[in-house]
């Protein structure tokens, strides 16, 4: 998987000793077009990688805003099969590591092969799903491998370094690595056990390591840089879409997206 | 004996959870195991469902609805005449105690009809823990005197105003609860459904129904019934009758789901009978959903029912053809209600109307030599606003 996006710019960055800002945005919200323009916008913005939220009816490792996001993106009629082609429609206008967040049902009810042989070909480079853990991933892995898409796992303060090892010698892409134990954009304050999880990832792999889950500030940012190659920003970003409101969602994203990533650069 | 070793009912079960509650989930299917194997676990369980539960709960023979039936004897097993009015307290009480013998403090739960949240909360109060129900906002509306009871017990009960503001909407509140606060809280889940190990342990926790069942219909009948009839939301009730029959290869079973107002309708809740496999709270098994993978919005007039999954062992015994599903719509479950309370003095819960539908119909098919045993889950004191609001006086 050496010629994935997503090796090449931890790869590029790493080269330059920067890291990695990867906003989260819900598909088809408020709509498919806003989707495309923030992408487009986040990635002149400075984002490194981004993630696309796959809506479900039921995110149960989500916090009210995502579940709001996905609930509003699902009465506007979106599905999988548009947001892949939304990705391959994006693909011809960016070179952005492009990674989806999907629950396994979507994903179970496309047909695992199909999904990713098509995903892969729209030029998705990686796939996150919160409720896989590695103990049921091994036939999605697998046809990941197969195509170069890769299954990006998710390790949390709650994991046992049995559970670390395991999951290390399975990942792909890089180590999503939870913040706090909690949902999606929860507030209060992350976990103390953080530090040490890292440290026994950083001793399984040498794959990039992500941290995410209620970072919304430049200040959290700051705090956490350190201890990571990547930070993920989601509920933050959708929060300021939820905000903006139908034409100024793309400006004060860029705007949030530019500010983290200042935070991010600045030693 | 299933589920193996990863929670495997044939296809069906397995863990999808976040990666959060993984390490909780191994500590669960550990305690739970050591707690099988030691004998004061399992007296300490048998004494609290005998003296405080009642058990065993009578296998009373239902002359007066046999004689309206017309055909096979129909025997009625008595979970309504449980302290707290249902099966649910069966595993509440097992699954309490083990919390207790894990050292937690706080129990939470997700209810539908309020059965489970009431037994959960009668538990919590008996076993001295902190304890917070999980409820959809629709399912606080017809089921109110349940609220009340939970109050009283000392639980703090939860509004979900989340999606079909239901049983399922509930359940996603649990868990994200429990993600939250995994570390001091036991997620007492009330249904055969979940993550593994809860579709094994809350199983175990209600096969006292069908071992007892089968020893009775021995006693008072010299032989095993002909047909066990249970009904079918998440499943618990029927796994528990079922569980005590399955090696009882002449024995026939029943699951009835919620027909609604009709499967034609698409206004039901009859995951077996219309549904396609896929994953839902932790387990992959039968689900209604749409053709993009989205949870399909579900209907019963019974709270209990009203739930577009189930749980994976019927799934597995749907598939191998050991049991049959059918459905009983709504009507036919309010009719059966009112049968049952004018020709036995019962009065049911709406859920268990749906199995006693279905018996009645399926003893005036057989020959008075039969018999129909059918699983009574509970007792219809909180559906009377339902009921009388459908039917009037």
């Amino acid at each position: 998987m050496s010629d994935n996006r997503i090796t090449r710019v931890f790869a590029e960055l790493n080269a330059r000793g920067e890291k990695a800002l990867i906003p989260f945005v819900t598909a088809g919200y408020p709509d498919l077009e806003t989707t495309a323009e923030l992408v487009l916008g986040m990635a002149r913005a400075g984002a490194d990688v981004i993630e696309l939220g796959v809506p479900f009816s039921d995110p149960l490792a989500d916090g009210p805003t995502i579940q709001r996001a996905s609930q509003a993106a699902l009465s506007g009629g979106i599905n999988l099969r548009q947001i892949v082609a939304l990705v391959a429609r994006l693909r011809e206008q960016t070179a952005v590591p492009l990674v989806l967040m999907s629950y396994f049902n979507p994903i179970l009810s496309y047909g695992l092969e199909a999904f990713v042989s098509e995903a892969s070909r729209a030029g998705v480079d990686g796939l996150i799903v919160p409720d896989l853990p590695v103990e049921e991933a091994d036939p999605l892995l697998e046809l990941g491998d197969a195509r170069g898409l890769a299954l990006i796992p998710l390790v949390a303060p709650t994991s046992t370094p049995e559970r670390i090892t395991r999951i290390a010698a399975k990942a792909r892409g890089f180590v999503y690595c939870v913040s706090l134990t909690g949902v999606t954009g929860r507030h209060g304050g992350f976990s103390k056990k953080l530090a040490e999880v890292i440290g026994n990832v950083r001793a399984q792999t040498g794959l990039p390591l992500a941290i995410g889950f209620g970072i919304a500030e430049p200040g959290q940012v700051r705090e956490l840089a350190p201890y990571a190659d990547a930070l993920i920003v989601g509920s933050a970003i959708v929060n300021r879409i939820s905000a903006a409101g139908e034409n100024g969602a793309v400006k004060a994203v860029q705007n949030l997206v530019t500010e983290l990533k200042q935070a991010l650069v600045k030693k | 004996m299933l589920p193996d070793e990863r929670g495997y009912f044939g296809a069906f079960g397995g863990r999808y959870v976040p990666e959060t509650l993984m390490s909780a989930l191994d500590e669960l299917g550990e305690a739970y195991l050591h707690a099988r194997k030691d004998r004061g676990f399992q007296e300490e369980v048998e004494y609290y469902l005998q003296h405080y539960v009642g058990r065993p709960s009578p296998l009373y023979f239902a002359a007066n609805l046999t004689r309206h039936a017309g055909g096979a004897k129909i025997y009625l097993k008595r979970e309504d005449l449980n302290h707290s009015g249902a099966h649910k307290i069966n595993n509440t009480v097992g699954q309490a105690l083990l919390a207790r013998r894990m050292g937690k403090r706080r129990i939470i739960a997700e209810t539908g009809a309020g059965q489970h949240g009431v037994a959960t909360a009668t538990a919590a109060a008996l076993f001295g823990f902190s304890c917070a129900v999980y409820m959809g906002a629709e399912d606080i509306r017809r089921q109110a005197p349940n609220v009340s009871r939970m109050h009283l017990l000392g639980a703090e009960v939860i509004a979900v105003e989340a999606g079909s503001r239901t049983l399922k909407d509930a359940m996603n509140e649990a868990i994200r609860d429990w993600v939250t606060n995994v570390e001091n809280t036991y997620y007492l889940i009330g249904s055969v459904a979940g993550p593994h190990p809860y579709p094994m342990l809350v199983r175990d926790f209600q096969a006292v129904i069908g071992r007892e069942a089968r020893r009775q219909i021995l006693e008072i009948n010299g032989n095993l019934p002909d047909y066990v009839v249970a009904c079918v939301g998440g499943g618990s009730n029927a796994m528990g009758i079922f569980s005590g029959f399955l090696a009882d290869r002449e024995v026939r079973m029943v699951g009835v789901e919620a027909g609604g107002h009709g499967l034609e309708t698409g206004k039901h809740a009859a995951t077996l009978s219309r549904g396609r496999p896929g994953v839902l709270h932790g387990s992959l098994s039968y689900l209604l959903q749409d053709e993009h993978g989205q949870i399909a919005p579900v209907h019963s007039i019974s709270a209990g029912l009203d739930y577009p999954g189930v749980g994976p062992e019927l799934s597995y015994l749907r598939d191998s053809g050991r049991v049959v599903f059918t459905t009983a719509k709504d009507n036919e479950a309010l009719d059966a209600f009112q049968l049952l309370c004018r020709t036995e003095g019962i009065i049911p819960a709406l859920e268990s109307a749906h199995a006693v539908a279905e018996a009645v119909r399926l003893a005036g098919t057989l020959p008075s030599t039969a018999t129909v045993v059918v699983n009574l889950s509970g007792r219809g004191d909180k559906d009377l606003e339902t009921v009388i609001q459908e039917v009037g006086q």
